[in-house]
C-alpha cells in the first residue's frame, strides 16, 4: 500500500524479502545496510531470536533519491522464514508493494523453496493480492557455495520449480559476498515504481 | 493498492496533531497506516525519535496484538498503551487502516490524553474517509 505525500512530494513503498528459513533474506538487508549506509539515516531494526533467526522482521528504510520529481523512500522488510512463524510472516506482508523471493540454491533446500513460494501465494491471497500481479523478483541465493563443493540446484531446476508460471526476473546471487544484491534491489524498486505509475493512471 | 493525500489534507492532519497534542505538552504525535507508512509526524523539537523505525514497529506490534485479539475471540483491541519511566506511548486505531501514535511524558495524564485522542480521531476521520476508500 504505497503512500504518496503530495505535500512533501514523497512516495513511501514497502518491499518485502520473502523465502525459506536460512535462505539469506536478513543477509541481503545487512549487505545493503553496510554498502549504502550514506542513504540510510538510521539503524537497521531487527527482531530476532538468540540464534540469529528472524523472529518477526528486519526493517531498513532506504532513500532512493528523486524519481520523476518525487522523493522515493523504500521500506525494506524481511519475514521470518521458519514455517512456524506464519502468523507474523503474514503481518509483515500487509500493504506490500513489491516482493523479492530469496530462494536457497542448496540441493537440500529444494522442497523448502517450493513450499515457501506456495505459502507466499496463500498469504498474498489472504490480502486479496495475486502472486502473478505483485511486482516480484526471484533471487537464487548462495551460488558462491559451489566453490566449496556443496551440491547446488542447477539454474534450470530452480527456474522450473519456481518460475515456470511466474516468469519473474531472476538473479543468481550471493548475499554474503554481495553478488547481485544491489541488482536485485534495483530491479524490484523499478518494477514497483512502474506498477505504481500504472495504478495511478 | 496506492493512495495519495493532498497538501490541504496533510495540512489539516498536521494542525490537528499540533493543536490537540504538541501544543498541550505531548512530545510526539504521528499518524501511520498499517503497512508502516508515515502520513504525518510532529514533535516538540526537544524529543526527536526515529519515526520510520517506530512506524514499522508500531504497525507490526499493533498487527500482532490484533491477531491475538482474534484468537481469544475479541473483535479487536482498539488501543494500546505502554508505560515507561520517562516517556509513554499510546496507540489508537483510526478507521481500520490507520494508527495514531502519541509519545508523552509525566506532565500529561493518561485520562486527558485519551480524551484528546478520541477527539482527534473524529476530526482525522473526516479528512481520511474521503481520501481513502479501500
Ligand atoms: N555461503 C553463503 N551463505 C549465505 C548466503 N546468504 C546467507 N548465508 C548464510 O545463511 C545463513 C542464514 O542467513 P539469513 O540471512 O539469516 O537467513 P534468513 O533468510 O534471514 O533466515 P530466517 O530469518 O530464519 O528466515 C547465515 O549463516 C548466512 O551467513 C550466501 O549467499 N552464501
Ligand atoms: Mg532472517
Amino acid at each position: 500500500m504505497a503512500f504518496i505525500n503530495l505535500k512533501k512530494r514523497e512516495v513511501q513503498v514497502k518491499i518485502v524479502y520473502y523465502g525459506p528459513g536460512r535462505g539469506g533474506k536478513t543477509t541481503n538487508l545487512e549487505y545493503i545496510y553496510n554498502k549504502f549506509n550514506q542513504r540510510i539515516q538510521t539503524q537497521m531494526v531487527t527482531i530476532k531470536t538468540q540464534g540469529d533467526r528472524t523472529l518477526f522482521f528486519d526493517f531498513l528504510p532506504f532513500d532512493m533519491g528523486k524519481i520523476k520529481g518525487y522523493d522515493v523512500k523504500v521500506q525494506l522488510y524481511t519475514v521470518p522464514g521458519q514455517v512456524k512463524y506464519n502468523a507474523t510472516r503474514k503481518l509483515v506482508l500487509r500493504g506490500v508493494d513489491g516482493v523479492v523471493f530469496v530462494a536457497d540454491s542448496m540441493t537440500v533446500r529444494r522442497k523448502h523453496n517450493m513450499l515457501s513460494l506456495k505459502n507466499l501465494q496463500q498469504n498474498l491471497a489472504s490480502y486479496k493480492k495475486s502472486i502473478f500481479k505483485v511486482p516480484l523478483v526471484l533471487q537464487f541465493n548462495k551460488r558462491d557455495l559451489a566453490e566449496q563443493g556443496i551440491p547446488l540446484l542447477s539454474l534450470e531446476t530452480m527456474q522450473r520449480d519456481l518460475n515456470t508460471h511466474l516468469k519473474a526476473p531472476t538473479f543468481e546471487a550471493s548475499a554474503i559476498v554481495g553478488t547481485n544484491v544491489p541488482e536485485t534491489l534495483k530491479k524490484i524498486i523499478s518494477m514497483t515504481m512502474l506498477s505504481l505509475e500504472k495504478e495511478l493512471k | 493498492m496506492t493512495y495519495a493525500l493532498e497538501q490541504s489534507q496533510l495540512d489539516g492532519i498536521e494542525s490537528i496533531l499540533q493543536e490537540d497534542f504538541i501544543d498541550l505538552g505531548v512530545h510526539c504525535a504521528f499518524l501511520i497506516d498499517m503497512a508502516g507508512n508515515i502520513i504525518a509526524s510532529l514533535d516538540n523539537a526537544r524529543h526527536k525519535h526515529d519515526v520510520y523505525s517506530l512506524a514499522a514497529l508500531a504497525a507490526g506490534n499493533f498487527g500482532a496484538v490484533s491477531a491475538m485479539a482474534k484468537m481469544i475471540g475479541e473483535e479487536d483491541f482498539s488501543l494500546l498503551f505502554h508505560k515507561g519511566t520517562a516517556e509513554s506511548i499510546h496507540f489508537s486505531k483510526v478507521m481500520n487502516e490507520f494508527l495514531l501514535i502519541t509519545i508523552f511524558g509525566k506532565e500529561v495524564s493518561l485520562g486527558f490524553l485519551r480524551l484528546k485522542v478520541s477527539e482527534a480521531i473524529e476530526k482525522i476521520k473526516t479528512i481520511l474517509e474521503p481520501a481513502y476508500a479501500p
